[in-house]
């Protein structure tokens, strides 16, 4: 059964024709790589999954339930749908500690200590234990990283969306993040990652998307699809990153 | 119940009020932008000395009310021997005030401009004055222009206190016209919208102004 | 006539001061109380009450704080409510606090990344959630500096409650002016006293703005 499923969406900014139509359907466990040029649509398509942009047609599910950006709507999808962004987006005026978990405690209303015991068990899968009480700004931005994914993963979200999110590391920091992401591949939770990490892509995801001029353009087995792409853009594409 | 027609026979005090506070917020920001460019110029660039000259004239004027000032110049100093006009006064004391905050924000402005584009004028041969008219300025001007202009509406709506000193600005006509007729309500209210609608159109010329001051962005 | 020592002007100006600090202390819970409703109005997004809060601010700040007194004192009383001259001036002074507040309050919600609304979106809090725990805390450190310099406004701004005849250290000026024909050491006493209230807070401002873009 299909985890996430767009059918036919399509997004516009205006006049502009963002999304033309994407059909897409991911399964529990599989780890998508979304790669195309920046202006593709790519980010755009991951922001529609969680409701954070508007989609005008066509229609999106996750786990089953329709998504709309409605307020409560964005609200019920975070139980299912953890994101991860470029810029960490950690709220600077709480601790590590405390940024994993203010959600488990507000939203999913779990005691002080029970979400103090999932923050601490999520840090630890990050590598970050010993930084629950540190402040992000003390962090690198690779760990900075590494918190927000243990927020998201705080939630126990049954798919995790990441937007670039090694994207405004340097260089040296990528690899901690990537080690992080690929632990939790293993462990099967579904991922849609929008990246420039074609070694990762290849490696570790199940499947990667390669979207052009807001289509998808070529989809298919990642190895495969990477080593032997079919159309000129995504040749042309993969040439201009490797 | 509100009576605005009886207004309509005062019409020409009104527009002559109006045409004080006009004249004098022209002048004053021209003069106090003048003198704060100056004050900033000497407060970022100068020595020492005048360096702290302009501070404690800044600080005084941004932490006393405008209407102690005006009435320090307008009654205080013919103590000392200096006899004004009441419009004199008024001159005065608004040049001084708007002078003083647009030193803070003029100077705001130079500090933004890096210290590579001084040195890369002086290394051409550029002399200080050259630099800063030429190089330093236009920038500088163009990065606390909204700053600059919403404080010379905010003189121009304090100017209204000048009527104190019966300087016949529109606060002045309002007052006039309220103790002849005594409908107070309709002729605030009047006065209150003929200052909105200078300062909506002091914004726009304002607004027109800058377009033309900056265009070098535009045209290159 | 009554003789005034000096004693007796400085006396009479720092009684009168107390009123424009109580009048300086009121008109800032006044304006800030408004200011919080105006800043809560427009975060809702709402379009109608975003038009209001912008027309309101309009209003304020494009009109003169002693017209606005005027207004609230004479206009007020001419359409049959009777208001003191207190009442007026507190009311007015409202008014113009809260105008600017809501500007400066908007401007430091401003400076926090969308990024942030958009992470605690996801993690699934609401909108009330997200502004108490989210952005709050962050805007009200953002805000304290800036607010705290106009402080110094409002105790400027007090000073024009003297022309509707509140008897505060404006007016107590002008009234030892007319008795003792000193204005210059009159007024130089009064502009020092309103240096004194005003300049710590302007110092403290300033102090916190540098700390702040410290921290950061």
């Amino acid at each position: 059964m299909s985890l996430v499923n767009l059918h036919q969406v399509h997004k516009y900014y205006g006049d502009l024709h963002v999304l033309k139509g994407i059909d897409l359907d991911i399964k529990a466990g599989e780890v998508i790589s979304i790669i195309g040029r920046s202006g593709s649509g790519k980010s755009t398509l991951l922001r529609c999954i969680n409701g954070l942009e508007e989609y005008q047609e066509g229609g999106i599910t996750v786990d089953g339930n329709e998504v709309t950006s409605e307020d409560i709507q964005v609200r019920r999808l975070a139980l299912s749908v953890g994101m991860i962004f470029q810029n960490f987006n950690l709220f600077p005026h709480m601790t590590v500690g405390e940024n994993v978990m203010l959600a488990p405690t507000i939203v999913l209303k779990k005691s002080k200590s029970e979400a103090e015991q999932i923050a601490r068990a999520m840090l630890e899968k990050v590598g970050l234990a010993e930084k629950f009480d540190s402040y992000p700004e003390k962090l690198s931005g690779g760990q900075q990283q590494r918190v927000a994914i243990a927020r998201a993963l705080a939630m126990s979200p049954k798919v995790l969306l990441c937007d670039e999110i090694t994207s405004a590391l340097d260089p040296e920091l990528v690899g901690e993040v990537l080690k992080v992401l690929e632990q939790l591949a293993k462990e099967g939770i579904t991922l849609v990652l929008v990246t420039h990490e074609m070694n990762f892509a290849r490696d570790v995801g199940s499947r990667v998307v390669f979207m052009h001029e807001g289509k998808v353009w070529e989809e298919g087995d990642s190895k495969t699809l990477l080593s032997d792409p079919r159309t000129d853009e995504l040749k042309q594409f993969i040439g201009a990153v490797l | 119940m509100l009576y605005f027609s009886d207004l309509l026979q005062y019409s020409d005090v009104f527009f002559s009020g109006l045409m004080t506070t006009v004249e004098l917020t022209v002048l004053t920001t021209i003069l106090g932008v003048a003198l704060g460019t100056a004050c900033a110029t000497t407060r970022q660039y100068g020595n020492k000395a005048s360096q702290r000259a302009v501070t404690v004239y800044v600080e005084l004027i941004r932490n006393t009310p405008f209407i102690v000032q005006l009435f320090f110049i307008f009654f205080g100093l013919p103590a000392l021997g200096m006899r004004l006009s009441p419009w004199e006064a008024s001159m005065i004391a608004l040049t001084i005030n708007l002078g003083a905050y647009s030193t803070e924000i003029i100077r705001a402005g130079l500090g933004s401009i890096s210290k590579g584009q001084i040195e890369a004028a002086k290394v051409l041969g550029l002399t200080f004055r050259q630099t800063l008219t030429r190089v330093i300025f236009v920038p500088a001007f163009e990065k606390i222009y909204p700053a600059l202009t919403s404080q010379c509406i905010i003189v121009m709506l304090g100017s209204a206190v000048i009527s104190q000193i019966s300087v016949e600005d529109l606060t002045y006509a309002a007052n006039l016209v309220q103790s002849r007729n005594f409908r107070a309500f309709e002729s605030y209210l009047v006065t209150a919208l003929l200052y909105l609608g200078l300062s909506i159109l002091l914004r726009f010329a304002f607004n027109t102004l800058g377009k033309h001051l900056f265009t070098y962005r535009a045209t290159r | 006539m009554v003789e005034f020592t000096n004693y007796d002007i400085l006396r009479n100006l720092l009684f009168a001061t107390q009123w424009t600090i109580l009048l300086s202390i009121a008109a800032f819970i006044g304006g800030s109380s408004v200011a919080l409703l105006l800043t809560a109005m427009r975060l809702t997004r709402n379009s109608v009450m975003t038009k209001v809060v912008r027309i309101y601010v309009e209003l304020f700040q494009g009109t003169p704080l002693l017209m606005q007194m005027f207004l609230c004192f004479f206009g007020l009383s001419m359409l049959g409510y009777e208001i003191s001259a207190w009442g007026a001036a507190i009311l007015s002074l409202t008014f113009f606090t809260s105008a600017f507040l809501v500007e400066i309050w908007r401007g430091c919600i401003d400076t926090l990344p969308k990024g942030q609304w958009e992470a605690s979106r996801c993690l699934g809090l609401n909108f009330l959630q997200t502004l108490r725990y989210i952005i709050l805390p962050q805007a009200i450190r953002v805000a304290t500096a800036p607010t705290v310099g106009f402080s110094v406004q409002v105790i400027k701004g007090t000073a024009l409650a003297s022309i509707i005849g509140f008897v505060e250290l404006t007016k107590v000026g002008t009234m030892l002016n007319n008795a003792t024909f000193e204005p210059f050491k009159v007024f130089t006493l009064v502009a020092i006293i309103y240096f004194l209230l005003c300049y710590p807070l302007s110092w403290y401002s300033k102090i916190l703005e540098k700390k702040f873009n410290v921290s950061r």
